[in-house]
Formats: structure tokens, C-alpha cells, sequence
């Protein structure tokens, strides 16, 4: 048995209290009894995962100023072990903070390509969202999802440094539901 | 600091002749409008003139006229730390026309002048780099004529097949709307609300 008996239903810690223990004494009995505790991996692997969300610097606009916001003192991201990376190579999501330009485009899919599996998109703003304010633009990429995948949308103009941490804990949410290894 | 800048408009007119079509006062500020072949003559007196010494060439830019034969107006703004005046030169040009660039004279025109080029396709005569600055890679037309489509040609989507950008004619679910009624380029009023006290207030001023 072991630590695998949360369901996907509760997928939170369990609070301190008489449950926690008894579990806690589970595990420890068991593993004294037989020497190792089995658990599922897929879980353990997605928990570590939420855990260390390590976005690409992707700041196009005036978004980025929200995004870096997010990042410093007040909201500080590294809570949620997101530390933003400057290079794709360390990254697992890109936040697309701005607008996307058609000129932009093909760097921003390159650098996408370049992120190691599994990867994220969190798109940040009305104009990665949907093209916004510049939707009839000669110059502008109707939404980024034409270019990547997007798994989390986060709207706003721009989108406040809170709303921009709620994304991320929506994609964490994400991950864990989707509780696959390999994506 | 008016009367300062009637007095180099004046100058600058009687010194170039008829380089200077005309000279214009308008809310403090002057404006002069040049022809087209004396450009780098008038900008190098500008600058070297000891009356004048307009040493800071602060931008150069566009404006499209569509419904004139010569639709471009180029403008130069300069400005003269040591006499603290501003002066504005203005000359117009048409789609085939050259304009001779004044990177000679001034660096900082490089980039003014590719942008021009890039927006509003008015080529400059000895340009040391004539290239697009601002638009796409590859892009066709210059957008800020007022005859380019706002939407432009074409759009950009990733193609998952082919592994790459691909760029393809423009195709919009819903077409562009103006819902601005209010807007004073666009509405009809001449006088906002409120702007008939303001009238009455200065008649008073003047009894």
C-alpha cells in the first residue's frame, strides 16, 4: 500500500492531525516491516514537477513588467520554485508576456522548440491571448496559440502580477490532473 | 522667444532666397517649407550658420497627403542648444522621387531615414544602408500610407507539417469594426460640451 492510498480526488496534503499521523505511522510501519514503501511514480514525478517551474524569460511588452511583478518581493514566485531561466535549454514553461509580432514569430517557435519535454505555454495578456488591441494589425500574430500550444490562457490588459501567479497555479493544477510521465 | 523666431525665420528666408518657398508662425512654433533639391544646402546652413546653429537634428519623419500629386511631406525637426530656438523644415515629395539624405550631416538621420523608407517608401539619394528597419523580414508594402490596408496581406502560422512558420493571405473570422462615435477625429461635433463657457469667459476678459 504505502503513500499510494490518496485517491485523485485529494491530491492535497493531507492538514496535521490524527489523519496525517496515522498515515505517517502507516509508511514508517511498513517500511521498518519490509524495508521500502511502494508509491506510484507517475504522482511523485508531477508533484516534483509543480514543484520546480522553470519558466523562459519571455517578456515581449508591457506584460513583462507584470510578469516581473509576479517574480520580485511581493508575490515572489520562487515560493512555487519558479525561478525565471534565460535559457530554453533549463526551462519546463515559457510565459508569453506581450505581443507577438509576425517578425517575432518564427524566433519565438525556435526558442519553443528548444525546451526540453515536457514543456508549457502559459500565455500571458489579451495580445498573446487573441492578437487584443492589436488584432487587426498588419504586423501582429492573432494569438499565440498559431505558433505553440497553449495550456494555460491568463487574460487581462495586462494581466496583474496575482493573476499572473493564480495562472501558475492553475497549470500546476493542471499537471497534476493530467498525471501522465510523458506528455 | 516669438518674436526671436520671426526674426530667424525671416533671416533663414532672406539668406536662402528661394530654397525657402515659406515661412510659418503657428503656436509659437516656426516652420519653414523648403524645395526638394536644396535640402542638404538648407540643413548644413541650419547647422553651420553662426545665427542659426541648429547642432541637434531631432527627428526626421513622415506624413502622407493621398489626395496630393506630391503626397509626401518629409519633415526635420532642429534644435539650437546655444540659442534655445526649435525650427521645423518641411519639404514634399511623390512615390518615385528621391529625396537626397542628410547622413552627411547628421548620423542620427540614418535610421529616421530607413524607417521613412520602411513606412512610407521614399527613397533617400546616398543613403550609406537603405534597408528595412522596422517591418518583417520580407514584408511588401509600406504600411503607413494611408492606401495599405490596415490588416495588411498576409498572416503568420505555425505549420506543423512542414515544421516552420508559414505566411499565408490574410483571412479574418470578422471584419475590422469602428464602434467610436465619439471621437473627435471621427465624430461630427465641432464643440465638445462645456467649450461655449470658455468663449463667453474670454469675451468677458475683453470688456
Amino acid at each position: 500500500m504505502g503513500v499510494s492510498n490518496n485517491t485523485d480526488s485529494n491530491l492535497a496534503p493531507l492538514p496535521q492531525g490524527a489523519d496525517q499521523d496515522a498515515i505517517l505511522r502507516q509508511v514508517t510501519g511498513e517500511f521498518q516491516d519490509k524495508g521500502f514503501v511502494i508509491a506510484s511514480v507517475d504522482k511523485l514525478v508531477n508533484w516534483a514537477r509543480t514543484g520546480s517551474l522553470w519558466p523562459m524569460t519571455f517578456g515581449l511588452a508591457c506584460c513583462a513588467i507584470e510578469m516581473m511583478h509576479a517574480y520580485v518581493s511581493r508575490y515572489d514566485l520562487d515560493r512555487f520554485g519558479v525561478v525565471p531561466r534565460p535559457s530554453p535549454r533549463q526551462s519546463d514553461v515559457i510565459i508569453v508576456a506581450g505581443t507577438l509580432t509576425n517578425k517575432m514569430a518564427p524566433a519565438f517557435r525556435k526558442v519553443y522548440d528548444q525546451m526540453a519535454e515536457p514543456r508549457y505555454v502559459i500565455s500571458m495578456g489579451s495580445c498573446a491571448n487573441g492578437g487584443g488591441y492589436y488584432h487587426y494589425s498588419y504586423s501582429v500574430v492573432r494569438g499565440c496559440d498559431r505558433v505553440v500550444p497553449v495550456d494555460v490562457y491568463v487574460p487581462g490588459c495586462p494581466p496583474t502580477a496575482e493573476a499572473l501567479v493564480y495562472g501558475v497555479m492553475q497549470l500546476q493544477k493542471k499537471i497534476k490532473r493530467t498525471g501522465t510521465l510523458f506528455r | 522667444m516669438d518674436q526671436a523666431l520671426k526674426e530667424l525665420g525671416k533671416y533663414v528666408q532672406d539668406t536662402l532666397g528661394d530654397a525657402v518657398t515659406s515661412t510659418t508662425m503657428r503656436l509659437g512654433e516656426l516652420s519653414i517649407e523648403i524645395n526638394r533639391d536644396d535640402v542638404l544646402k538648407i540643413i548644413k546652413f541650419l547647422r553651420d550658420d553662426v545665427n542659426c546653429q541648429f547642432l541637434t537634428l531631432l527627428d526626421v519623419c513622415g506624413v502622407d497627403y493621398p489626395e496630393d500629386d506630391e503626397r509626401f511631406e518629409i519633415v526635420y525637426h532642429m534644435l539650437s542648444m546655444t540659442h534655445n530656438n526649435r525650427i521645423r523644415i518641411k519639404l514634399r515629395t511623390d512615390e518615385d522621387t528621391p529625396v537626397a539624405s542628410v547622413t552627411s550631416l547628421f548620423s542620427s538621420a540614418n535610421w529616421w531615414e530607413r524607417e521613412i523608407w520602411d513606412l512610407f517608401g521614399v527613397a533617400f539619394i546616398d543613403h550609406p544602408d537603405l534597408r528595412r528597419i522596422l517591418t518583417d523580414y520580407g514584408f511588401e508594402g509600406h504600411p503607413l500610407r494611408k492606401d495599405f490596408p490596415l490588416t495588411g496581406y498576409v498572416e503568420v502560422r505555425y505549420d506543423d507539417a512542414q515544421k516552420r512558420i508559414v505566411y499565408e493571405p490574410v483571412k479574418l473570422t470578422q471584419e475590422f469594426r469602428s464602434f467610436d462615435f465619439l471621437s473627435p477625429w471621427e465624430g461630427v461635433q465641432r464643440m465638445l460640451p462645456g467649450d461655449e463657457k470658455a468663449e463667453d469667459a474670454t469675451k468677458e476678459v475683453a470688456k
